[in-house]
């Protein structure tokens, strides 16, 4: 190639780019008709403001100075951009507030198939409805926007970010040795969860709950089977489930109790998209109740981002199959 | 990913037989697979057969549910996003530093030179064991026989998989240290593990019983 591009980035021509923004617009059409005010943020901002909201920018991962040797980055989601204008722009405002994007944001790329470096997302963050409420309206809308989208047998993954953690608390687990398993968990190697879960040198009964609670995904049976410690939890996505039935999408909602999701900034609920046409998943999201409580405004709040590009592919592939 | 059976990604080589027999203890006929050394794809037992580096690639895709692949192979590419759900315990070998026999070539160049030139299959895995063990050493990424490369004198020592031994005294080499030990992984898609998560799930519980 002549004239290179960075790796992870691409140029879009005509004909898909037609497509792209059909469905961009179908999706963010959805997302207004629900409320959701359209927002745009600059897509540089200040490193500290990001690591503001999470510890390690998000994994922003392109950085640059500007002439007074502040260090600016490329954002790597919307959400953090979307806490500071909610908690500069709207102090004083009264909850809950419903934004959603339709923007660009760049990323390390760490694992996944041809991971992209940048990428437009479509996505909404709604600020200050708590609990199984917020996360209900997150879900259900998620599923609609990929509706219009095109979309025919699409699935919301849904688990609890915190779960794992709070086994881990209530069977006595040492505290540094949470990290590692939960690394086992991120990475999807259940077979070195199960041999650090062995080395942990705890009770038959107790290694069965730390090995058996991962793989519990499917309806809403595999709640009834993950009581015990982790049963106020599990309790609050009994409750997400009730609301997703009212709301008529309950049957497109897979429990996963083994998910987690690589982010600093999840507190509870946290979702991942999927379809069976392809083989990763299309975007995700979750519950992130003290992001914006570092910027000063202490309101709990809930979102999803979907890749544009990936809901395009998972379309086509569709389209495919008839 | 079709919604009806679970598709299986198969590795051609050192681990083809023990794996084919496994599929035949869970009642997938093999008989094709085994008769046919050219063909590919087996729509009919849900198999398609590849190079064993090559099985996550087409799992982390989707283009198979399942695979059955080596650790060494899951080592060298740790950023592929797919399941490891099962450790098959068939196929175990070694991954190892070996150097040429008589005296200590790898201790040598790092004490004279202050670094090792290494040759390998498995640049990432080689590279993370000499910089785990605070060891500057220089990777050569070979594809064919990796023994050949400390006889010529082109490196200090390789990094290999090694099962009984045979090939590395055959050519004078021998094992410096032991690296880790590798066996077959069963390992699935993301979306199939969460979208076909009965039917993998009853796979993997015939495959543990």
């Amino acid at each position: 190639m002549a004239y290179p591009i960075p790796p992870g980035t691409r140029d879009v021509l005509p004909d898909e780019m037609r497509e792209l923004r059909a469905i961009g617009e179908r999706m963010r059409a959805r997302f207004a008709a629900a409320g959701y005010g359209e927002i745009h943020t600059p897509a540089l901002e200040y490193e500290e403001v990001l690591r503001r909201g999470d510890a390690h920018a998000a994994g922003a991962r392109y950085r640059t100075f500007d002439e007074r040797g502040d260090v600016l980055a490329l954002r790597s989601d919307m959400t953090i951009p979307t806490a500071r204008v909610v908690a500069t722009r709207y102090g004083a405002a009264e909850p809950p507030l419903r934004f959603c994007y339709l923007a660009r944001a760049w990323r390390a790329a760490e694992r996944g198939v041809g991971e992209p470096r940048e990428f437009l997302q479509a996505g909404i963050e709604l600020i200050g409805l708590p609990g199984a409420e917020g996360d209900a309206e997150v879900v259900a809308l998620t599923i609609e926007a990929l509706d219009a989208a095109g979309l025919r047998r699409h699935r919301v993954g849904v688990g609890d970010g915190s779960l794992y953690r709070r086994l881990l608390l209530a069977l006595d687990v040492p505290e540094d040795g949470h990290e590692p398993l939960v690394e086992c968990l991120f990475r999807r190697d259940l077979v070195a969860l199960e041999r650090s879960v062995a080395e942990l040198g705890v009770g038959a009964g107790e290694r069965e709950l730390l090995l058996r609670l991962p793989e519990l995904r499917g309806g809403p049976a595999v709640l009834d089977r993950a009581d015990g410690p982790v049963a106020e939890a599990v309790a609050g996505l009994r409750a997400l489930y009730d609301l997703l039935e009212r709301r008529g999408v309950a049957d497109r909602v897979i429990f996963d109790l083994g998910l987690v999701r690589g982010l600093g900034y999840y507190t509870g609920a946290v979702f991942e998209v999927y379809d069976p046409a392809v083989g990763f998943a299309l975007g995700g999201g979750g519950r992130y109740d003290e992001l914006l409580g570092r910027f000063g405004r202490d309101l709990p709040a809930c979102g999803v981002a979907l890749d544009v590009q990936r809901v395009h592919l998972a379309q086509a592939a569709e389209e495919a199959l008839g | 990913m079709s919604a009806e059976r679970l598709s299986i990604a198969v590795p051609r080589g050192a681990l083809f037989g023990a794996a084919l027999d496994l599929l035949d203890r869970l009642g997938v006929d093999t008989a094709e697979v085994r008769a046919n050394d050219r063909k590919l794809l087996f729509a009919d037992a849900g198999i398609v057969t590849m190079r064993p580096s090559d099985v996550p690639t087409y799992v982390e895709h989707g283009s198979a549910d399942l695979g059955i692949t080596g650790k060494d192979v899951l080592l060298e590419q740790e950023q592929r996003d797919v399941y490891e759900l099962l450790d098959l315990g068939f196929g175990r070998c070694r991954m190892v530093v070996a150097a040429r026999e008589g005296g200590d070539p790898v201790a040598d160049a790092l004490r004279r030179l202050g670094r090792v030139r290494i040759a390998t299959k498995y640049p990432r895995v080689a590279q993370r064991h000499f910089a785990a063990t605070g060891r500057q050493a220089e990777i050569v990424e070979v594809k064919g026989s990796v023994e050949l490369a400390p006889l010529t004198g082109l490196v200090d020592g390789i990094v290999d998989l090694t099962a009984t031994g045979g090939t590395l005294r055959e050519n004078q080499l021998r094992v410096v240290e032991e690296i880790g030990v590798s066996t077959a992984r069963l390992i699935a898609n993301p979306v199939a593990h969460k979208l076909k998560a009965e039917r993998i799930d009853a796979l993997v519980e015939r495959i543990r019983s």
